[in-house]
């Protein structure tokens, strides 16, 4: 076996044609596909130095984003800038949308962001209390985004929910129960439920896991991962705990003092980070 | 005409009375739409029908005759101090009669005999803002309203079919009007609802503790949210009214006495009284003729 690979190393004519060939193939393979959010030059700051600036990045259909840095390095306003919750200062954000078509989040009509965000994106809050209603059931919570694009068949409505609190992993049995008499991670969980019954494209999260035990972290990962897969859903996470990056990111954006410092897949930065900031974030998870 | 000295007609200072006028103009001209006014102190509390009254005192004249009605009756004391107030400070006829009145100030009903083009229906309204249920930021029921974003209220009524196995909802029932606002149609029984949509009258609303005036002009569409597969139903009884023998009104549950006794009878009283003078009776009939050869 070792003689083969050698014999083929040893042959850099072969290996540079395979190179060209795989590139080629590759350069194929996605030369149709556009990137679903475009952010080019995009700057936001309360005060100088708090907030971020000098964000460019394309994120692709299926891609997992994260976004890791430490607290007050500008994670959240960038996410929030993202998510049209938050107007920048300058630059822009293009989302290629399957209704609008491209659209600059920014420069089109409110109402247009607004239907995107019930409809196409969905947003996972750190705290469920945000994205959640909690004087409602959890069927309602779940419901709310199918009649709001226009579904008015409780029959139907019910019936979607009840589907959503399966993949999510709460008992049915609950779906008349209010929010606030759900454990935290199954508030996360129904968070999850009522953002993905639209079926988005899109899902921006905003430290999904934080708040919650390791138990319950883990099993949360594991679902979200599975859902993200399964859906072949777009997202673009905003952590601090590695270990939830390394577990869902493709690619990971490395940010501190709002600027991006560092980028690229996720095992590359994390087993070989280049800038010193990311090799103290690396360095100061305990290691067993 | 005014009988009550030191008073301007109908007690409201004219220009008060213009703005109130440009705000109902505006709801007339946007059906359903919330117009924000400059709400006037008026000489009673909040909550007991300050708005309406501020609305009635703006398109009073003295020509009208005004009809008062609280839970469907005349005579109750909100219903007869409202409508003493408006004889005392503009010297209008006052009638208990919905088909003589040219106005009528109600709180909770919409008269059983249906309105004609010449008379204006106008509601004392407690909260003005139907997705508040959802939505309490103003700001962004606001917005919501702007931008047609109604699916939210389908909640309430999801809640309701949840809970209950019905849409159980039986006040306040949420309105579209005109394909277009969602409106709260202050606290009537969903009965009534139907009656709003195509109206020949005028309905005006007013809000007075929240300051907001809102109108719909007569022969608008007023539509009952509903499911596709909980349509909206009016409610109904198993009896008739046990004075005129109605069953097609709205009935209120009346306890006689302490051993549980009841009886239903309409909760317009005007509407009762016009149907007993036709010589209609109900199961009490007998009852109430006794009780007046007692009190003789």
């Amino acid at each position: 076996m070792n003689k083969v690979i050698d014999a083929v190393q040893s042959d850099a004519g072969v290996q540079q044609a395979l190179e060209t060939a795989l590139q080629q193939e590759f350069k194929e393979e996605w030369k149709d596909i556009a990137p679903l959010l475009s952010v080019r030059e995009l700057n936001k700051f309360y005060a100088p130095g708090k907030g971020c600036g000098d964000i460019n990045f394309d994120l692709y259909p299926g891609e997992v984003l994260g976004i890791v840095g430490e607290s007050g390095s500008g994670k959240s306003t960038l996410l929030s800038c993202l998510s049209a919750r938050l107007t920048p200062d300058s630059g822009n954000v293009i989302y290629n949308s399957e209704r609008f078509g491209e659209m600059d989040l920014y420069a089109c009509e409110e109402s247009m962001r607004r239907v995107l965000m019930r409809s196409e994106w969905g947003i996972v809050h750190q705290h469920a209390r945000d994205g959640l209603r909690m004087n409602v059931s959890a069927g309602a919570n779940i419901g709310e985004r199918l009649m709001a694009v226009g579904e008015r068949h409780y029959g139907d409505i019910r019936a979607k929910a009840e589907e959503w609190l399966t993949a999510v992993e709460i008992d049915t049995g609950r779906i008349d129960d209010r929010p606030s008499q759900f454990s935290g991670g199954m508030q996360q969980r129904l968070q999850i439920a009522r953002n993905l019954v639209t079926h988005p494209k899109l899902i921006f999260m905003d430290e999904p896991t934080g708040g919650l035990d390791v138990s319950v972290q883990a099993k949360l990962l594991d679902l979200l991962r599975n859902l993200v897969s399964r859906l072949g859903l777009s997202v673009i996470i905003v952590t601090h705990d590695l270990a939830v990056a390394r577990l869902l990111a493709h690619r990971l954006m490395v940010m501190r003092r709002g600027q991006v410092v560092e980028t690229g897949l996720t095992d590359q930065v994390l087993d070989d980070p280049q800038h010193p900031y990311t090799q103290l974030l690396v360095s100061s998870i305990l290691q067993n | 005409m005014s009988t009550a000295t030191g008073y301007n007609f109908a007690y409201l200072d004219e220009q008060s009375k213009r703005m109130i006028r440009r705000a109902i103009l505006k709801g007339v001209a946007i059906p359903g739409y919330q117009v924000p006014f400059g709400g006037r102190e008026m000489p009673l509390p909040h909550g007991w029908g300050t708005g309406g009254m501020q609305v009635t005192a703006s398109v009073i004249g003295e020509a009208d005759k005004l009809k008062v009605i609280d839970q469907g009756a005349d005579d109750t004391t909100n219903a007869v101090s409202i409508r003493r107030f408006f004889a005392h400070t503009a010297g209008v006829e006052t009638t208990e009669q919905t088909a003589e009145a040219t106005l009528i100030q109600t709180r909770h009903r919409i008269p059983e005999r249906p309105l004609q083009a010449d008379q204006i229906l106008i509601y004392q309204v407690p909260i003005p803002e139907p997705l508040r249920f959802i939505e309490p930021r103003e700001s962004e029921t606001r917005k919501m309203h702007a931008l047609s974003e109604y699916g939210a209220m389908q909640v309430k009524l999801y809640e309701d079919v949840a809970r209950f196995g019905h849409i159980a909802t039986s006040y306040d029932y949420p309105v579209m009007v005109n394909n277009r606002y969602m409106m709260d149609p202050s606290p009537i029984p969903k009965f009534d609802n139907p009656k709003m949509s195509m109206m020949p009258a005028l309905q005006l609303f007013g809000a007075g503790f929240e300051k907001r005036i809102y109108a719909v002009p007569p022969f608008t569409q007023v539509e009952s949210l509903d499911f596709d597969d909980h349509p909206f139903e009016v409610q109904s009884w198993d009896e008739a009214c046990a004075i005129c023998g109605s069953d097609h009104s709205f009935l209120d549950e009346v306890i006689t006495d302490d051993n549980g006794s009841k009886m239903f009878v309409c909760s317009d009283t005007d509407y009762c009284r016009e149907r007993v003078d036709q010589g209609f009776v109900g199961t009490a009939a007998d009852l109430s003729t006794s009780e007046q050869e007692t009190e003789q």
